[in-house]
């Protein structure tokens, strides 16, 4: 298990390497405009173009410049370590960008899973126990509408609403738990839920109908299976074949599942912080990418990059762990 | 006579389908004494399981439209409420079924589910229940029971699961085991061990014991009485002696003539018995059996043959004369086989 779990951390760097070198090649392929022309301001001369590519270092060759960035992001830059430069736009560091928002995008991503789950979960047990009934139809009509529709629509339609036309919800935008340094009042964390109450609610509808239909199927094809008809053939109780023998078989796939989901969102939620227009991850890659902010886009790919292969490796741990049959070596 | 432990009158299990009603079970009868080996034979699809599965309420009148009687020491199970019938499930009446690679639950460890069947009848600590398995898993015959125990069911062979499975089953001493098909997924020199296992343990635990088998060679050794059973009827039953050595049923003729050519080098082509079992929903009307059998005559497709006793309990449910039976016993099937 050990050298599964070293040989899959070496796997890690390997791939975080090659989404580096990916998105340098993509980034300088692609016609973008002068970075430096974005620093300079209106009518600059070309004299202060120059100074300022040579300041960034863009006057080297595309090679060298990817190894400078190597260089820095392995051993640490003026803003210390892991080194991810500044923004072209704002000349602020991304480090210290991106860690301001993550917690958004961790509050965002953290409460809506816990809202899908709540709702995912029990309507696809019920569908799946209550199978062509009244309940099973409604949960499926829901998980029908929650894959279909667009976080956007819903995130608009919410909006227009709960804050435009009824004024009960809180307006768009981030409000921290912690106002001020220190300061962590009931206000605080209040005024925080209510700013996301609707993001997290047009994020998890999505994510709760597609859990819905998995722990529904699950479920249904589990209870068929020989070992539950052992189980009652014991003499369990049914509420203990169902929630003992049945959901340890269906939930089992869903961990994996929902420990890729969340990293996914970790790297950025990005159509829900754009609609509702929360600082979190997402939003500043949506606009790194609209500035052609290299640095900005660069640190955000390979934050969401190491999300995803880290919690690959923490759901196969996982699943080892729930799964006897399954031993890596 | 004793007691009887067990009497199913005319039970005729039905499942509606997209397709039609699936006449699974349609008619039996049987009585089952403290200490007898049944065993029950048919083709794939003749009811077999479906008929056991419902005396042990596995499979209820939310699925199927149940009609009959099972009285299980005179009461009857059809009405009993559910949690009555929970409560003899598994320590009354125990099952084994014919896949112990998937009948485990993967995820727990083997003790666990055995110490799970003790305490779902019995107040009893974990431990105690966690010694009762191990006693038992060492009865069934396997090695170092206590480490066994710790083991998930994939690091078992396929003979020690059904072994585990036998255990589960009679850890609470039951009255009757119910076995489907317990050797069919295993290997042929498991299947003979599994099988003195079963016939060992109904000595020492004195229980009835039922073996369903499609193959009649599985329970020539081991049942003192045998029920054949096609498209969901049963069509003959006897002692052991009156079914190998006297048979009256030409399905049961066809049966017979299968074990014998398993020994030669060609099993995989032959099929036992030509033609293919009838469908469940349009049963063949008269006897079902008259498209498949080579002495039907004319009454055969018209009316449907009751099962009667010819000599003692032998009986068959066939219109041909006893004499015409056992000559042709002695003549074509006997010789062939
Ligand atoms: N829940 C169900 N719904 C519909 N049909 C069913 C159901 N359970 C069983 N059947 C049908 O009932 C028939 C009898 O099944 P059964 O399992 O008793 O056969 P069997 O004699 O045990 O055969 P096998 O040797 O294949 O186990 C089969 O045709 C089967 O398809
Ligand atoms: S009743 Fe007729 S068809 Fe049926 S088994 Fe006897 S001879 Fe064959
Ligand atoms: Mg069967």
């Amino acid at each position: 298990m050990i050298r599964y779990i070293i040989r899959r951390t070496l796997w890690i760097f390997l791939v975080l390497v090659i989404v580096t070198g990916l998105t340098f090649v993509i980034f300088y392929v692609l016609p973008v405009a002068n970075p430096a022309l974005l620093i300079a301001g209106r009518n600059p001369t070309p004299a202060l173009v120059h100074q300022i590519e040579v300041n960034l270092g863009l006057n080297h060759p595309a090679w060298y410049q990817y190894l400078t960035y190597m260089k820095h992001l392995v051993l640490g830059d003026q803003y210390g370590w892991p080194g991810f430069g500044f923004s072209y736009t704002n000349l602020v560091s991304v480090k210290s960008q991106m860690y301001s928002r993550l917690s958004v995008t961790l509050s965002l991503t953290v409460g809506a899973a816990v809202l899908w789950l709540l709702m995912g979960i029990p309507i696809g047990i019920v569908s799946a126990l209550r199978r062509r009934s009244w309940a099973d139809r409604a949960g499926m009509l829901f998980a029908l509408f929650g894959v279909s529709v667009p976080i956007f629509w819903l995130g608009l339609l919410m909006l227009y609403f709960f804050w435009f036309k009824l004024g009960i919800a809180c307006s768009s935008g981030y409000a921290p738990i912690f106002n001020s340094p220190g300061n962590f009042g009931p206000y605080g964390l209040a005024s925080w839920a209510c700013h996301l109450a609707m993001p997290w609610a047009a994020l998890a509808v999505g994510y709760a109908a597609f859990y819905a239909r998995m722990v529904r199927g699950n479920l249904l094809e589990t209870m068929n299976e020989d070992y539950i008809r052992t189980a009652r053939a014991k003499g369990l109780p049914e509420r203990r074949v169902v929630f003992k023998h049945g959901l340890r078989g269906a939930l089992t796939p869903v961990v994996t599942m929902f420990g890729m989901d969340v990293a996914f969102l970790l790297g950025g939620a990005v159509i829900t912080e754009v609609t509702f227009n929360l600082p979190g991850i997402g939003l500043l890659a949506y606009q790194g990418i609209l500035n052609e902010n290299l640095p900005i886009i660069q640190g955000t790919v390979l934050l969401a990059a190491f999300f995803i292969v880290f919690a690959n490796l923490l759901v196969d741990i996982v699943y080892a762990y729930l799964d006897p049959r399954v031993r890596y070596t | 006579m004793p007691e009887p432990l067990l009497e199913i009158k005319n039970l005729k299990v039905h499942f509606p389908t997209d397709d039609g009603l699936v006449k699974a079970v349609d008619g039996v009868n049987l009585t089952l004494y403290p200490g007898q080996t049944l065993g029950v034979v048919g083709e794939s699809g003749s009811g077999k399981s479906v008929t056991w599965l419902t005396v042990m309420g596995l499979v209820t009148k939310k699925e199927a439209i149940i009609e009959g009687e099972i009285l299980f020491r005179g009461q009857d199970l059809l009405k009993l409420p559910v949690d009555e019938l929970r409560n003899i499930r598994g320590s009354k009446m125990g099952m084994v079924f014919q896949d112990p690679m998937s009948s485990l639950h993967p995820f727990f460890k083997v003790g666990d589910q055995i110490v799970e069947a003790i305490r779902a009848h019995q107040r009893m600590s974990k431990r105690e229940a966690m010694d009762l398995a191990i006693d038992m898993l060492r009865r069934v015959g396997i090695p170092r029971p206590e480490e066994r125990a710790r083991q998930y069911p994939h690091e078992f062979s396929g003979g020690m699961r059904q072994r585990a499975m036998i255990a589960m089953a009679l850890v609470l001493n039951p009255d009757v085991l119910i076995a489907d098909e317990p050797t069919t997924a295993l290997d042929v020199t498991v299947q003979a061990q599994i099988l003195d296992l079963i016939d060992r343990l109904e000595q020492e635990f004195n229980a009835a014991v039922v073996i369903i088998t499609h193959d009649l060679g599985v329970v020539a050794e081991h049942a003192d009485d045998i029920l054949v059973m096609y498209a969901g009827k049963p069509v003959e039953f006897g002692e052991r002696r009156d079914i190998y050595y006297g048979a009256h049923h030409p399905y049961t003729w066809g049966l017979l003539q299968s074990i014998a050519r398993l020994d030669e080098a060609e099993r995989e082509r032959l099929r036992p018995i030509r033609g293919l079992p009838p469908s469940l929903i349009f049963v063949p009307p008269g006897c079902a059996f008259h498209p498949r059998c080579p002495y039907a005559f004319d009454r055969c497709s018209k009316e449907s043959p009751e099962l009667i006793p010819e000599n003692g309990h032998h009986a068959s449910a066939c219109f041909l004369p006893l004499a015409d039976k056992e000559r042709i016993f002695k003549e074509e099937v006997l010789q062939r086989s």
